[in-house]
Parts: C-alpha cells; sequence; structure tokens
C-alpha cells in the first residue's frame, strides 16, 4: 500500500501547477472565457509542451502516461486553477476514442494532438437522449462505398475548435440498443454538417449540431461497425475519472478560499471564522473533501480493473453531492462577495457544479450504481 | 500509488483469517452476529485465547509481551476480526491505560500492573468523566489530597463503561485547585475495593447496564499509585487520547453493518419484493455504501502514513465526525428495514430464552440503533472534533 505520487507524476503536477499559477490567474482566465474562442490557443500550446497531453496517452499512442493516475493527477491541477481549456474533449474523449478504435492511419492524427496542433469533439449526445449512452437516433446510412449521416448532437463540447468531430450514429438496431452504434471521423467543414455555437455557463464553448445528409467515405468509421459502445463506455470512464479529479482541484480551491476568507473577513470586532456556526461548517467541507480525495484516488486506481463501472459511479455521485455541498456552502461563507463574476470563487464553484452535467449527475451515478452492484 | 496490500501483508493477512477460523469460538462469533450481549465471561475467554497467540496486545512493544505490528497490520487484524464477528478487545487496560504506563509510569508500575493486564489479572475501567465534566474533561472536580503516604479521594466519576467488572480504575484528579485547570490534574490508579468506592450502574436507553457512576467518599490510595508526577495528569490524559483515536473510523464494523443491513433487506418484503428493491430504500444504502468505499480508503491513507512513521494529525478527528455518521446511518436503515418488528423490547428477545419475536434479525436493531447514539458523543463528540478540525486548519 502506498499513497504516494510516483516521482514522474509529482513532477507533472509540481509542473503544471506552477505554470498555472504564473500564466492562469483570474483576471487572465476571465478574459479568456469572454473571448469570442472560450479558451487561449496560447495556454493550450503551453500545456501541450508541458506533456499534458502527453501525459494521457499511453507510450505505444505516442504519449508517456494514459494510466488512471496520470489523468487524475493532470485533471486535479486544471480543477485547481479553473481550467477552460477543453483538455477534455479533445485529449480524453477524441484522442481517446481514435486511440482505441483507429486503424494507423486515422492513429496518426494523435501526433497531431499530442503536439497540441489539433482539436477533437466527441458528438454523442442527442436532444432527448440525456446521459443516456446507448440512445442515439442519428442514422448511418451506406451509399455506395460512402455513408450518410443524418440527426442531431446535442451540447457537443469544443464543437467550433475542432477540426474533426467524432459522431455517433446507429448503423442497426432500435435507438436503444446497444448493438448498431458507430463511431465516425467528421471533418468540422463537411458539408451538411451546421452548428449553432455558443458559450457556457462555466467557461468554454459548446454547440447544437445538425447532420443533414452529411456523406463520409466508409473510411470514416472509426472500428467495427455497429460496435462502438464499448469504446464509449471505456473511454467516459477515462473522462469520469477526469471529471471527479477536475471536480476535487476545484473543491480544493473553493476550500482554501474559504479558509482565506474566514480568517481575514471581520465582523462585529472579530475574524468571521471564530463564530463557531461557520468554524464547524467549514469542517464539514473539509471532511468531505477527504471523502472526494479518496474517491477519487478510488476510481483512478480501479480503472484498469474490472471494478471500474461500479467504482466510477460511486466515485462521481460521491464528488457530484460533495462538490455541491462545497460550491453552495463556499459561496454562502464568503457572502455577496462570492456573487460577484470577477471573484475567483464564482467561476470555481460553477466548474464545480457544472461538472455534475457532464455525462451524469449525482442521480444517475446513484442509479448506476445500485445497478453495477445487484449485478 | 498503490491501493493493494503487499504480499507480505497478505501472508498476514491469511494467517490472522487461519487463526480466527480456528480459534474464535463459535459460540461468540454467533453471539457477536447476533449482537446478544457478551457475559464478562464471554470477554475473559476470547482476550485469554488472544494471548496464548501473542496477539492480546496488537500495540506493545514485543519486550512487554505485545505483538509489535506496524500500522497495517493492526488494521487488518481489526478489519478481519471484525469481519468474523470476534468480540472487541476490552480497551481501558491494553490500550488506554498500558501506553500512558510505558511512557510515564515507574519500573514498579510497568512490572507490576503490565503482566497483569495481559492475564486478565486485573480489568480496568476509566475514571475521567464526571457529572459536570464531559466535553469539557479539564473542568472535572474528583479531588485527592495529599495525607501522609496516602491521597484521599473525594467525587464522583460518570459513565465508566464496565466499571461493574473492574478491580481497578485510572482516575483524573484535581490535587491542586488553586492553577489554571490543565495544571491541577493527577493521574492516579485506585484499586476498586478500596474502603469508600461504591459503584451504580446506570442503564442506559436500549435497557442495558453498561456503564456506571462511581463514587468516591474519603478513599485512601497510596502515593505509589500515583502515574509520573503530581500535577501533569493532563498531559498524561491527552497521550492517552491519542491512543483512543486508533481504529476511530470503524470501517470494519460499518463494513459488518453494511452486510447485515443488505442481508435484512433482501428477506423484509415490501409490495411484494424483496426490500433492497425499493428504489428509495435502495437509494439510502447506495448512498451509505459509496461513503464507506472512501472511507475505508481515507482510513488506509491513514494507515499507510502512520505505518510510515508520520502521526495522524486532525484527519483522526475527520475519520471520527465522518465514521460514526455512517455506522449510525447504517444503525438507522437496520432499524427501518425490519418495519413493525423493531418495537418489541430488546430484554424480552435478546436476553430472555424465549423463541425471539418476529424475524431473529430484527430483535436487536432498535436497541443497537440507540445504543450507538453515544458514537457522535463520546471520545471527543462530534461538535468537539468539529471544534479541533477548524481550529487547527485554520491555523488558530
Amino acid at each position: 500500500m502506498n499513497f504516494d505520487l510516483t516521482e514522474e507524476r509529482q513532477m507533472l503536477q509540481d509542473t503544471l501547477r506552477r505554470y498555472l499559477s504564473d500564466k492562469y490567474d483570474t483576471a487572465t482566465r476571465n478574459k479568456i472565457i469572454d473571448s469570442d474562442e472560450g479558451f487561449s490557443a496560447e495556454i493550450w500550446e503551453g500545456l501541450a509542451e508541458l506533456g499534458v497531453i502527453g501525459a494521457l496517452f499511453t507510450e505505444d499512442q505516442g504519449g508517456f502516461g494514459g494510466a488512471g493516475f496520470d489523468i487524475s493527477t493532470v485533471f486535479e491541477e486544471l480543477g485547481r486553477a479553473g481550467v477552460v481549456e477543453p483538455m477534455l474533449d479533445t485529449a480524453i474523449l477524441g484522442g481517446g476514442l481514435i486511440a482505441a478504435l483507429g486503424n494507423d492511419d486515422q492513429k496518426a492524427l494523435l501526433e497531431e494532438v499530442i503536439a497540441g496542433g489539433l482539436h477533437l469533439a466527441l458528438a454523442h449526445g442527442e436532444p432527448v437522449s440525456r446521459y443516456d449512452l446507448s440512445r442515439v437516433e442519428t442514422t448511418a446510412k451506406a451509399d455506395g462505398d460512402d455513408i450518410v449521416l443524418d440527426g442531431r448532437k446535442a451540447v457537443v463540447v469544443n464543437a467550433e475548435a475542432a477540426g474533426q468531430l467524432i459522431v455517433s450514429a446507429r448503423e442497426s438496431g432500435d435507438v436503444d440498443s446497444r448493438d448498431g452504434i458507430s463511431l465516425f471521423l467528421v471533418p468540422a467543414d463537411a458539408a451538411g454538417l451546421t452548428m449553432r455555437g455558443y458559450p457556457m455557463l462555466a467557461g468554454g464553448r459548446a454547440a447544437e449540431v445538425t447532420l443533414d445528409g452529411v456523406k463520409v467515405p466508409a473510411s470514416a468509421r472509426l472500428g467495427v461497425a455497429g460496435a462502438g459502445y464499448d469504446a464509449l463506455c471505456d473511454v467516459i470512464a477515462r473522462a469520469d475519472v477526469a471529471i471527479a479529479a477536475e471536480a476535487l482541484g476545484a473543491m480544493d480551491t473553493a476550500v482554501e478560499l474559504t479558509r482565506d476568507y474566514l480568517t481575514t473577513r471581520k465582523q462585529f470586532g472579530r475574524p468571521i471564522g471564530t463564530f463557531q456556526a461557520l468554524a464547524h461548517r467549514y469542517s464539514d467541507l473539509l471532511i468531505e473533501m477527504e471523502q472526494a480525495r479518496s474517491a477519487v484516488i478510488n476510481a483512478a486506481g480501479h480503472l484498469e480493473t474490472d471494478d471500474a463501472a461500479r467504482q466510477n459511479a460511486s466515485t462521481r455521485n460521491l464528488t457530484a453531492r460533495v462538490g455541491r455541498l462545497v460550491a453552495e456552502e463556499s459561496i454562502q461563507m464568503h457572502g455577496g462577495i462570492a456573487m460577484t463574476k470577477e471573484y475567483e470563487l464564482a467561476h470555481i464553484a460553477k466548474r464545480i457544479v457544472m461538472c455534475d452535467h457532464r455525462f451524469g449527475d449525482a442521480d444517475y451515478h446513484l442509479e448506476r450504481f445500485i445497478e453495477l452492484s445487484a449485478a | 500509488m498503490e491501493l493493494n496490500y503487499s504480499p507480505e501483508d497478505i501472508a498476514f493477512r491469511d494467517e490472522v483469517r487461519a487463526f480466527l477460523d480456528e480459534k474464535l469460538p463459535k459460540d461468540l462469533s454467533a453471539k457477536v452476529k447476533a449482537r446478544a450481549h457478551l457475559s464478562k465471561d464471554d470477554m475473559e475467554r476470547w482476550h485469554a485465547i488472544l494471548n496464548e497467540k501473542g496477539w492480546l496486545a496488537p500495540n506493545w512493544p514485543k519486550k512487554y509481551g505485545g505483538a509489535e505490528w506496524n500500522a497495517v497490520q493492526k488494521h487488518i487484524f481489526e478489519e478481519e476480526t471484525a469481519k468474523a464477528g470476534a468480540p472487541r478487545i476490552v480497551p481501558f487496560g491494553l490500550s488506554m491505560l498500558a501506553p500512558v504506563l510505558m511512557a510515564f509510569g515507574s519500573d514498579e508500575q510497568k512490572d507490576h500492573y503490565l503482566p497483569r493486564i495481559l492475564n486478565g489479572d486485573d480489568w480496568w475501567c476509566q475514571g475521567y468523566s464526571e457529572p459536570g465534566a464531559g466535553s469539557d474533561l479539564a473542568s472535572l472536580k474528583t479531588r485527592a489530597v495529599r495525607e501522609g503516604d496516602h491521597y484521599i479521594v473525594n467525587g464522583q466519576k460518570t459513565w465508566t463503561t464496565l466499571g461493574q467488572y473492574a478491580n481497578m480504575i485510572f482516575c483524573l484528579v484535581r490535587t491542586d485547585p488553586d492553577v489554571k485547570q490543565q495544571e491541577g490534574i493527577s493521574f492516579l490508579l485506585i484499586d476498586m475495593d478500596t474502603p469508600g468506592i461504591e459503584v451504580r450502574p446506570i442503564i442506559l436507553l436500549d435497557g442495558v447496564h453498561e456503564v456506571n457512576e462511581v463514587f468516591f467518599d474519603n478513599v485512601k490510595v497510596p502515593v505509589e499509585n500515583l502515574v509520573g508526577e503530581e500535577n501533569k495528569g493532563w498531559t498524561y490524559a491527552k497521550y492517552l487520547l491519542t491512543h483512543e483515536r486508533t481504529n476511530i473510523a470503524g470501517v470494519g464494523y460499518s463494513q459488518a453493518g453494511l452486510e447485515s443491513v443488505k442481508r435484512i433487506a433482501k428477506a423484509e418484503r415490501a409490495n411484494g419484493k424483496p426490500l433492497i428493491q425499493n428504489p428509495h430504500f435502495a437509494a439510502r444504502l447506495a448512498q451509505v455504501e459509496i461513503d464507506l468505499m472512501a472511507m475505508a480508503t481515507s482510513n488506509m491513507r491513514i494507515i499507510s502514513k502512520a505505518a510510515a512513521g508520520q502521526a495522524p494529525g486532525v484527519e483522526s478527528s475527520m475519520l471520527k465526525v465522518k465514521g460514526t455518521i455512517i455506522r449510525q446511518e447504517l444503525n438507522d436503515l437496520a432499524r427501518r428495514a425490519v418495519g413493525p418488528y423493531a418495537m418489541p423490547f430488546p430484554s424480552e428477545t435478546v436476553e430472555g430464552d424465549n423463541d425471539p419475536i418476529g424475524p431473529e434479525y430484527a430483535a436487536p436493531v432498535s436497541a443497537a440503533y440507540f445504543n450507538n447514539r453515544k458514537l457522535s458523543i463520546f471520545g471527543g463528540s462530534n461538535e468537539i472534533q468539529r471544534g479541533i478540525i477548524a481550529k487547527v486548519k485554520m491555523g488558530g
């Protein structure tokens, strides 16, 4: 048993933390959020140069990490600084699917991804699919050597910046069937693909994507026809670890800001942290933070095991509950100042709570945990 | 990061399992699993079995007859014994007094008392709390006045767990009333047979005689029964409290409790289906299981630090709060799982010779629910812990 990071991961953590605390202060970040692109190309390049993207891929894939604890180490730091750059979308989801399913030609894209030169987006969720991974109404129909895609994809994060979209579409089966889902690499500028882009509440951008007779060659398919579901689940399992770790890092920041505030803000002639009502609520946050930290360790440590799905569901449920508590209590204990847009906590609290909406909230993961435990 | 036990740890775990398999009396584990009350004889029987193996004192150095296990081994032992339904080791002599004697006692005290603790010659109880001194322990009033070779002790202790079985009590007494509270306290060892001591039972809300009041009326205690220096007792008491905090999370108890709730919920039926399939019940159960999975890892993180020689700090307080919340939640789930059969009074069911009223598993759950309200009160109430956590973390 050993709960220390390896030397390499410790270095990665230190380097990334230092880089972000130098380059990614509140004012800079808030300007990035308000920009048209919704993220900074310069920061993205910086992260790529530091090897942050490479740390999320195995050596075989051209990286130097790719394990659960690599993911958690990177995303905890991104969360700590409230980073809005689309690491989850380009590296974990997009890159992850290409790495899992791609042929040699398709995998050649990973080099560009790791170098920071190519963005990706996963266009899977649909207007009525909610968090249900098997519900796909978008269709893929053969037309000679080509495939024609028709359908709508909802809240496709990073769609506008992506050079390629990974689009899920049904080649066979009912709309809810796990069989029959394929994944296609679709260039962002493909004819018939339109986007309605918009900023998101917690930073970054997404789009509603419409596919109207989008024609791609059959060679654009990732992996075997109709067999995309398992790969989606595997990649989203990695995303679960990333999201939980990001939330943990952000919560750490929220709790630290709250501590600073409780010890410096004075009312009635004394620091407000000396009032027991606040001191006890603050200590409850710390108690739950320990839970969240352990939950992230559990998810990262079990990612490569048979118990990954159940551990992930457990961790996402717990970090979602604790996340909400930390976000709400931090705002409450700060009072009015936390309601202002330019204050660090405001953004951090939004990041924490919005984690709940990527691939399942606390209720979704609780139900999933129950199902997986009964199995 | 390595979440799993080392091969050596696994070998140790197998050794513990084999031992429990062979030596843990079936009637004892049946009683523990049924949450029946253990007699003094039951507890002493288990102590003697462990002592024969050299495993009665996991914390103690080998030179005093202890097992001298590291933190991971102690955890494995606690986890396996909880799982197997072994009676818990009565802690007062073994893990509370003994570390204080080893650190601060005289050679005579060590030579005399330590072997007697191991062999079960003495049954110790703890004389700390008083009617007017609970969370604010340092305000204790029991007075010890030096007269020649003796202290004359007057006062009252309360919540004395299993004091009815004890022949010895270690007490905090006030030896100097004129200084700062913490600086006038001494640590005394008192023979319960001394004239002037009276033990009165306190019956708890679940009908059980677990704790007592102990009255001292001009009790003569030889000065050689003072541990360490006069008026330094508070330091020793605080040292003892750090030892009381090992296994504070009670992970093993919670894991056993979780399994027990699951067994009950599979047997009970609601709307014609097993209760465990009821969505509301299943959601509450899953949530506490998820909390427990995380806390088990928090516990291992602290143990692994302790095994590497780092003393646990305020994390112990965090585990105490979370651990007790989880155990109490499981108690509540068990109580609600059994439905109306939660209502029969335990003295009729657990201790009587009659057939159980309702399903066998139903009898003890309400009593356990009420009895375990103590978990968030004793050992420094959860509110005291929250105060400590906030103070430490805010650097005040």
